[in-house]
């Protein structure tokens, strides 16, 4: 309240606020600072392998959606070192809560990539994950801002248990208008739930800029309204997106609560297959942003540091392609679901009362066929 | 006049009203600068400016909860719910709130609101992109429930929605969306919002439908006619209130209905339409009641979405076997 105009009236602060920004690496490659010892040569590379394992799936799948074999998908192309970091960071016994744009997060957790085709391919058997049949990471949340509430629900469980998990959630900085991710982070903090929030701030909400979805200055300061501690890291910048997942888990592990991280980047993509970024995003500031993504960047830097040469990046790429080409083929040589599936994991057991429909239901299809 | 979609259709409404009744304003997340992800509301921004025609934060809580505050100060606010499926945290405000405020100030204050929605299944979507819960609205007192299934009938009935004095969720079919073009005079004239459709007449059995559903409906009843059964179809399209008048005196004549919807069977609108036919007009009925409908599980995701979509074929078979009661 500005005081100039009645000089008698005094104010005396109570509290005082700032957001922190962490970046190790620009995004030419070079260190803007030393980077943390426990950052080795090998996870570097690692991540390097998935952003571009994750960068070539992503074509992959928007190919398979423009020539009929698969549905909408959205691409995170740009984005990859947000989900890279959340997957190799992560420990197995923690627990995942995403929302559409983790491929990379569930490329590093193990989820067979060919289940994230069969998702996005309209089967439901995509977050079945059976392979995996210990895995109890959440399904790709749709209905934006709900895996938030969930987060901290299974937070709490760990909590409760006293067991050394976290939760970690993703959410896009348009998610973050929900009540349901204000009501999630206002309960970590006054609980103290060993979770993390992850805000993939990539300027767009479908059409919609950050600047028509909040007044705020950063997403990060979201988390200092509900008592804890919110960061603002180089999305692109895959070394500081490590360093501040590790800060983050090993925070909520050791039982000091929450942290929120904000990690900017940019779509450098439509929103999904069924949209047309070019309606709403000004060419000149779309194409400016390739200028930044992560995959650049990072390359630029393992060549300089590390002697990274076209022959390992062939080889590499060789690999890759591999490796992808086998995803597909896992994907497209699936066999069909059984239709009575839609009435088989409805119920653990179906009431009697829709043992009749699941009858018509097969009775029609034959017919059908 | 042109020949206009059903999405052009509920575009021209909107413009026409906003350049009538300088009251109506028009939000939701995409609408503006986008045109919605449909295009529903293309140019309304260029048209009417960013103060009639908002992009709103990611929220549709706040989508509901503001139309409430704004009615009730005597704007006529249209909300756009992207997906009907993303309406669900605004249920809060639109049964708490919306349908309640007449009633609750005795008249004092009042919610004239659009909740529009695309809706359906059937068109390749994202999980929760394809359910129909229309029964959801209709069984919440207060509420009307408008669904148009043609481009004539989304014009005339979003204009009666706007101007009704009370709140109306308005579902729009979206896998009819692009499927016929219709003469459609901008010519402001509202339909009435207690109305049945009689799209067809015919004398041997009913079919009472709504929705997307009318694509298939009007199929079967082609095949139907091959086979010499006239069958006549009502388009309900408004689920709350119902015109039970026009649905009884079809039923008198044919003796025989089906009620096709895609949405699941369990208290769906189609059981509350049966249970009235057989209220008022059992000794009308030379066959039992049928419905052809959804099943009553999860709207599968798209893979199978065929599988649980009513068919053309099982409208025909079903009219068929009611044809065989003497
Ligand atoms: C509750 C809800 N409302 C609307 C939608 C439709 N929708 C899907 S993605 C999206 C924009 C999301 O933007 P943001 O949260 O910034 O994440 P991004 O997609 O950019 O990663 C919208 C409105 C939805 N999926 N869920």
């Amino acid at each position: 309240m500005p005081t100039h105009e009645s000089p008698s009236i005094r104010l005396k602060t109570i509290a005082g606020f700032s957001i922190q920004y962490l970046q190790f690496m620009d995004h030419h490659g070079n260190l803007t600072q030393a980077i943390p010892n426990d950052i080795t040569p090998e996870t570097l590379l690692k991540l390097y392998r998935a952003m571009t394992l994750t960068r070539l799936f992503d074509t992959k799948a928007i190919n398979l959606q423009r020539t009929g074999q698969m549905g909408t998908y959205p691409s995170c192309h740009g984005q990859e070192a947000i989900g890279a970091a959340i997957g190799l960071m992560m420990r197995k016994e923690d627990v995942f809560y995403p929302y559409y744009r983790d491929h990379a997060t569930f490329l590093l957790r193990g989820t067979p990539m060919s289940d994230i085709l069969t998702y996005w391919g309209g089967d439901e058997r995509g977050s079945a994950f059976e392979s995996q049949p210990d895995n109890q990471d959440f399904p790709i949340c749709v209905p934006i801002a709900d895996q938030c509430l969930h987060a901290a629900g299974g937070a709490f469980a760990f909590q409760y248990r006293n067991q050394k998990r976290v939760a970690v959630t993703t959410i896009g900085e348009g998610g973050t208008s929900q009540g349901d991710f204000y009501e999630a982070i206002n309960l970590a903090g006054a609980w103290q739930l060993p979770v993390v929030f992850v805000v993939n701030n990539n300027q767009w909400a479908i059409s919609t800029p950050i600047h028509a979805q909040t007044a705020c200055k950063a997403i990060a300061q979201k988390a200092i309204a509900a008592g804890f501690e919110g960061i603002q890291v180089d999305g692109n910048d895959v070394i500081a997106m490590i360093h501040s997942m590790k800060y983050a888990l090993d925070k909520a592990r050791e039982g000091k609560g929450p942290t929120l991280i904000e990690a900017i980047t940019y779509r450098i993509c439509d929103h999904t297959t069924a949209d047309d970024a070019k309606r709403y995003i000004p060419p000149k500031e779309f194409d400016a942003a390739f200028a930044f993504e992560p995959l650049k960047r990072l390359r630029a830097y393992l060549e300089k540091e590390l002697g990274w040469d076209d022959t390992q990046e062939q080889a590499m790429l060789k690999e890759l392609n591999d490796e992808l080409q086998a995803i597909v083929k896992q994907f497209l040589e699936r066999p069909k679901a059984a239709i009575t599936d839609m009435f088989d994991y409805l119920y653990e057991t179906l009431p009697e009362q829709f043992i009749s429909q699941r009858e018509e239901l097969t009775a029609w299809n034959n017919i059908n066929d | 006049m042109t020949n206009i979609t059903l999405v052009e259709a509920v575009n021209q409404a909107l413009a026409y009203e906003m350049a009538h009744d300088e009251n109506v304003v028009v939000f939701g997340e995409d609408i503006a600068r986008n045109g919605g992800v449909f295009r529903t509301t293309v140019g309304l921004v260029e048209k009417f400016g960013p103060r009639r025609v908002l992009d709103t934060p990611l929220a549709e809580s706040m989508i509901g909860g503001i139309a409430i505050g704004m009615s009730a100060q005597g704007l006529k606010p249209v909300a756009e719910f992207q997906f009907m499926g993303f309406i669900y945290p605004a249920i809060d405000h639109i049964l708490n709130q919306a349908s309640r405020m007449r009633n609750r100030t005795r008249g004092r204050l009042s919610c004239p609101i659009v909740f529009r929605a695309p809706y359906g299944g059937g068109i390749h979507a994202p999980e929760h992109h394809s359910e129909s819960t229309e029964s959801i609205f209709a069984h919440i007192p207060g509420l009307r429930v408008v669904i148009p299934s043609s481009p004539a009938r989304a014009y005339g009935l979003l204009l009666a929605a706007i101007r009704n004095p009370d709140p109306v969720v308005f579902l729009e079919p979206k896998r009819i969306y692009r499927w016929v073009k219709q003469e459609v005079l901008d010519d402001g004239n509202a339909l009435p919002l207690d109305k049945c459709f009689v799209l067809r007449e015919g004398s041997h059995i009913t079919l009472i439908t709504w929705g997307a559903m009318i694509k298939e409906t009007l199929e079967a009843a082609e095949e139907l006619s091959k086979k010499g059964i006239h069958a006549e179809i009502i388009d309900v399209a408004t689920l709350k209130p119902i015109d039970y008048d026009t649905i009884l005196q079809s039923v008198e004549k044919t003796g025989r209905c089906v009620i096709i919807h895609e949405a699941a069977r369990h208290c769906g609108v189609g059981a509350e339409i049966a249970a009235t036919i057989a209220e008022q007009g059992i000794f009308f009925l030379r066959a039992p009641i049928k419905r052809v409908t959804g099943y009553d599980t999860v709207m599968p995701y798209y893979k199978m979405e065929k599988c649980y979509l009513p068919s053309t074929h099982k409208i025909t078979t079903t009219a068929q076997q009611l044809m065989e009661y003497a």
